[in-house]
């Protein structure tokens, strides 16, 4: 390997993805290239909706309940302008699906960087300032733990909702669950770069960074951010999986992303009504939809684990 | 479970090994919402009302198409417009052993009206009562009511003696700190005692063989268990496995999968309720709303212009799979005599589009609309296919779908009225127009004085006189006429936008035979089983 | 160690009368109570009546201080919506719930360990590609669509199994079991595979990756060195040391268990606190849905301090005064 390890403990986190340990251990398994494919393939064609997707299932205008109900466009009554048939409003649901995972993916990935930034913010400050601060901190991530997303997306969509009423339905469920989610997940994080920050404390380049000036707070996060960013990388890989999963769950308690701009999670909630009736199209694509990211995004996930774990190279 | 409730659980269990030798019929039946408390003046609320009207009776009882029957009450005379007099059933015992006398009748009347009583006004609070003898009672009223009847077969009578030796005088309230006997346990005169009940959970039911009517009874079921299932997938599967004789409402794109089934049937009919469109005539600029500065639905031309771009008959047969049957009324054609002399404003865009040209909007306009996700049947769906009817004639709708608990929050009385545009239901409690006149189209202040549910505002005072006068007159024919009258006025006005009656479904074993009522009550004297 | 105990203790408390009341005032966005209490057609005095009976009027801080206080000497108040003191209530439901969390549980275990152990040990086997598709399944559709898919499967289509309630119960001195009876065992195996298989997916995890930590370490070369069958090695040291973070773990999980149960109990109406709680949201009964937080939130910190007196008690490397 052309690497020296000697330097490579100083390096970027870029560089140190690109390591070619964890590059050898990706080309080495299918599985994970496989993963990989897929969840570009669905990240793509989720950025690439609008250009891809043969109808446009969020303009009203274009919906006609005529055309509600059709089943895929190889059963008998299907109509070959819908592939994978049509909702109960008439939506495309091949179409619904690529917006719809564009819309899970944009609620997973912002709670799961909301999460991040706070989780990454409250374990630096506790584990710096240590003492009463330190003790209130964690306090609150024991207390958080017992509230899991479910609850806290309960009882705040009442209060977003009534805070922000003028705002679009969809943009209101958006905040709701960033903030539900995001909020359940910080804990993870902040317990990470906690124990990391308690052992860099005392290292003597930070008493060092005092004598000359420095803000040791910066130093810490200069010197700390690095050597956590494995176990935050692959926190925030399952994290996204488990996003995803939430937002579906939560639609299912009525305080997801609503029904006219369905999220992968809503067409599922939606289509749950539709399952004993025969009209299984409507809950089954988009549910394959989002096990086989969720599935791969968790694959993805596990790789990184192994990879970035030093006891298991 | 209370101590009560366990001795029952534990008689009930020895019960019913001592008779498993006899072929026990039992029915077990499933609806969507659950039964709370057992007082029956806590919650005036069509299902718990109508569930416990198999246990406890009214003076007045409804049969299956909802015509006026004899209950507890024999006969009754108008003697005076103002004096009613109600001849009681002779022979009728309390579960307990107590005999029903006139004296039951008044101390129930009271306790409608007392403090924490949600059944307030249907016997009018004016009211004063007299006891002539013990089968007979006289109702003395402030002004004629020809309808003071009508909603009392869901008006249950309390033994007196019962009420009072079990601290159960007073209506239970949610400032109790310690539950009372009567919201535990139950004491009627009906065909049914409650044996055991878990509040929410279930609660089940067996035959009184010492019912008044016992040898002329329809039913031949033992026992009924009823169980509260909220999820919809739930119900329907507990009904197509087998576990259920019944369940209701069954969503309406599960009735093809029940009818399908060679042991099951859905049983569908047209509900009482009707669903629609409220808009907002009262305020000066509307909420949530592109317009500035005005309110468009104060014009009848944009009014009209809705009503042209709302296609009802494909709300009904796509979204309610022809469980709906679209109306022009804000009352269903089964409680009004005339409403054959109404029709809908035609599905036409293009009218739509010209209106909303004529009224100043040739771009359309946006405005948002307030709906509930868990109240009537596919209500989220109904507003997300009217917001696309609307697009197509340039009205950007965005529609805000809410549980039920917030959406009733902000847009009633308590809330300050706070939506424009929005879609509710309506069934009149008295099952006549009156009341929809009242609620519905009457003028109020912004407190709710007035039409309390007349959410837009609509008014015209020539509407409130002829309710006035509808109210007191006890001329059938000239009631029937001043009726229609005002349905006129506001239909040409378009005060509000009427969608369709929503349907019922029922799902049902083929081995049980049931009365579908129009206003979605279940009584157990009706059900047979194979 | 008292004084850590004690320090412990009242810091927890502070943190979660702090959550309480931000729980409290959210409960005002929540809906109108009255509004679910009342009939649509009661009028607005008796609504108002009601409102000042209820302390509704009252200022936030003062009903805040009601609620503690009563709460600190075990009154919950009443139910708005059944009218029965909010402690009898969540007493009559629990077991139900917590019968639930501890099948789904012991499922979780009983699958997971055995799965996690075999899939560390024959690491290339067509069995072990299996287990892992499978427990990733658990984890990659939500709960509700997998316990509608086996009510289909179970109830519709076979037969075999309830899809709703717990059936039979049978009550001994105040707890309700459906462990007894044939009919309460049935209507139990949905609803505790549904709630545990995130957690088997967990624990299959978990004890994989601790197992093959643990094969690679000098114990147990040392181990196998002195000549012990490859049995004693994988099941005498490497899984028994393997189980002291699956315990732990799985005794965090269990308040997230009984979380969780709200989307199981509400797909099966299975009739415990999860579906108590989530109808109190819709109707906004406030006493319920306060005592159920407050509730939740009293387990997890009582779990959370235990495992942590724990481990202070067994690794005396860890100093108190760093916890």
């Amino acid at each position: 390997m052309p690497m020296n390890k000697e330097t490579g403990r100083k390096m970027s986190l870029i560089v140190r993805i690109l390591d070619s340990d964890i590059w050898y251990s990706f080309t080495r398994s299918k599985v994970t290239m496989i993963a990989a494919l897929i969840t570009f393939l669905i990240f793509a064609s989720a950025l690439f909706a609008p250009i891809i997707s043969p109808h446009n299932p969020f303009d009203l205008a274009s919906l006609s309940l005529m055309d509600s109900l059709l089943p895929p466009a190889w059963s008998a009554e299907g109509d070959p302008n819908y592939l994978l048939g049509t909702d109960d409003q008439g939506r495309d649901v091949l179409s619904t699906i690529l917006y719809g995972s564009r819309i899970s993916l944009a609620v997973g990935l912002v709670s799961v960087a909301f999460a991040a930034v706070l989780g990454i913010t409250l374990g630096l400050i506790a584990g710096y300032m240590g003492g009463r601060v330190d003790a209130i901190i964690m306090r609150i991530a024991d207390v958080q733990l017992s509230f899991p997303a479910i609850l806290i997306a309960l009882l705040i969509a009442g209060t977003v909702n009534a805070l922000a009423d003028g705002m679009d339905r969809e943009r209101s469920a958006f905040t709701v669950l960033i903030i539900s989610i995001g909020l359940s997940f910080w804990v993870q994080y902040a317990r990470t770069v906690r124990s990391s920050t308690l052992v860099e404390r005392n290292k003597e380049y930070v008493q060092a960074a005092r004598l000359i000036g420095l803000h040791p707070f910066l130093i810490m996060l200069r010197h700390v951010l690095p050597n956590v960013m494995g176990p935050v990388l692959v926190i925030a890989t399952i994290n996204l999986a488990l996003a995803v999963i939430t937002e579906a769950t939560l639609s299912f308690l009525g305080v997801g992303i609503p029904g006219t701009q369905p999220s992968l999670g809503t067409m599922i909630r939606t289509g749950n009504d539709f399952l004993f009736s025969g009209e299984w199209w409507i809950t089954l694509f988009p549910g394959a939809m989002l096990a086989i990211l969720v599935l791969a995004v968790n694959l993805l996930g596990d790789w990184l684990r192994d990879a970035l774990n030093p006891k298991l190279r | 479970m209370s101590k009560f409730g366990r001795f029952l659980a534990a008689s009930a269990l020895m019960g019913a090994f001592a008779t498993s030798a006899m072929a026990e019929k039992s029915f077990d039946y499933a609806f969507q919402g659950s039964l709370k408390s057992l007082d029956p003046y806590t919650l005036r609320e069509t299902f718990t009302l109508g569930i416990l009207t198999n246990v406890y009776e009214g003076l007045i009882k409804r049969g299956p198409n909802l015509e006026i029957l004899p209950g507890l009450a024999d006969s009754w005379e108008v003697i005076e417009p103002t004096r009613w007099r109600f001849h009681l059933r002779k022979g009728v015992k309390f579960h307990n052993g107590n005999d029903f006398t006139a004296e039951d009748v008044v101390f129930s009347a009271e306790r409608l009206n007392s403090e924490g009583s949600d059944m307030k006004g249907r016997v009018p609070s004016d009211a004063t009562f007299e006891i002539v003898d013990d089968y007979t009672v006289d109702f003395i009223l402030a002004s004629p009511n020809p309808i003071l009847h009508y909603e009392w077969e869901l008006w249950s009578i309390i033994d007196k003696d019962w009420a009072e030796t079990n601290d159960s005088v007073r209506v239970t309230s949610a400032s109790d700190t310690a539950e009372t006997p009567i919201s535990m346990m139950a004491n009627g005169t009906g065909p049914f005692k409650i044996t055991e009940h878990t509040a929410g959970v279930n609660t089940k039911f067996e035959a009184n063989e010492n019912w008044w009517n016992w040898e002329n009874r329809e039913f031949n079921i033992d026992k009924v268990n009823f169980t509260s299932i909220s999820a919809d997938a739930t119900r329907v599967a507990a009904l197509l496995s087998g576990e259920m004789d019944m369940v209701y409402p069954v969503p309406t794109q599960d009735i093809k999968r029940i009818n399908s089934s060679s042991t099951l049937a859905a049983l569908t009919g047209p509900e009482l309720r009707t669903i629609f469109l409220g808009m907002d005539q009262r305020r000066d600029e509307l909420l949530n709303s592109s317009v500035k500065g005005k309110n468009p639905f104060k014009d009848i031309r944009v009014r009209q212009a809705f009503f042209h771009a709302i296609n009802a008959e494909a709300i009904s047969s796509r979204i309610m799979r022809k469980q709906a049957a679209p109306s022009a009324l804000m009352i269903s054609p089964f409680l009004f005599d005339n409403a054959d002399q109404f029709e809908r404003l035609a599905y036409d865009p293009d009218k739509a589009k010209a209106l909303l040209t004529e009224a100043g909007y040739p771009d359309g306009f946006e405005i948002r609309i307030d709906c509930p996700n868990d109240r009537y049947v596919n209500d989220e769906s109904i507003c997300q296919a009217v917001a696309a009817m609307m697009a197509k004639v340039g009205i950007k709708v965005n529609v805000n779908a809410q549980p039920k608990a917030q959406y009733f929050a902000k847009i009633l009385a308590s809330g300050g009225y706070e939506t424009s545009f929005y879609l509710l239901g309506w069934t009149p409690g008295s099952l006549d127009s009156h009341n929809i006149f009242a609620n519905l189209y009457g003028c109020r202040d912004d407190a709710g004085k007035g039409g309390m549910f007349n959410i837009g505002g609509y008014c015209n005072p020539e509407v409130d006189a002829l309710a006035k006068e509808i109210l007191v007159e006890n001329d059938a024919a000239k009631r029937l006429d001043l009726v229609t009258q005002a349905y006129k006025i506001v239909t040409d006005e378009v005060g509000y936008l009427p969608l369709h009656q929503q349907g019922l479904a029922w799902g049902v074993s083929k081995d049980v035979s049931v009365a579908q009522r129009a206003d979605n009550v279940l009584r157990f004297e009706h059900i047979t089983k194979n | 160690m008292l004084a850590f105990i004690i320090k412990r203790f009242v810091q927890s408390l502070v943190v979660m009368l702090v959550v309480g009341l931000i729980a409290f005032v959210m409960f005002r966005f929540v809906g109108d109570p009255v509004d679910q209490m009342v009939g649509l057609e009661t009028s607005i005095e008796d609504r108002e009546r009601l409102r000042e009976v209820l302390g509704l009027n009252a200022r936030l801080p003062m009903q805040y201080w009601n609620f503690i206080s009563s709460a600190a000497q075990g009154d919950f108040g009443t139910s708005y919506q059944f009218k029965r003191p909010v402690a009898d209530m969540l007493g009559d439901r629990l077991p139900a719930t917590l019968e639930l969390a501890l099948v789904s549980a012991i499922f979780a275990l009983c699958a997971g360990i055995p799965m996690g152990v075999f899939t560390a040990l024959y690491k290339d086997s067509v069995l072990t590609k299996l287990f892992q598709a499978v427990s990733l399944v658990g984890i990659s559709l939500p709960t509700f669509l997998i316990g509608i898919l086996l009510i289909y499967v179970f109830s519709v289509q076979l037969q075999w199994l309830p899809s709703f309630g717990r059936g039979e119960v049978v009550d001994i001195a105040g707890w309700s079991t459906g462990l007894l009876t044939s009919s309460g065992l049935k209507a139990l195996i949905l609803p505790a595979i549904t709630l545990g298989l995130f957690q088997m997916t967990l624990i299959m995890r978990l004890v994989r990756s601790e197992m093959m930590e643990i094969l690679r370490s000098d114990f147990i070369k040392f181990a196998r060195a002195r000549g012990l069958t490859p049995r004693a090695v994988h099941f005498g040291h490497a899984l028994k040391n393997t189980m002291i973070p699956v315990i732990t773990i799985t005794g965090l999980q269990l308040g997230s268990i009984i979380a969780f149960a709200i989307i199981t109990e509400t797909v099966f109406q299975w009739p415990g606190i999860g579906l108590m709680f989530l109808q109190a949201v819709q109707d906004v009964d406030v006493p319920i849905m306060a005592a159920y937080l407050l509730m939740i939130a009293f387990l997890f910190v009582f779990i959370n301090l235990i495992v942590d007196i724990l481990y202070v008690v067994v690794d005396p490397r860890i100093h108190i005064e760093k916890a």
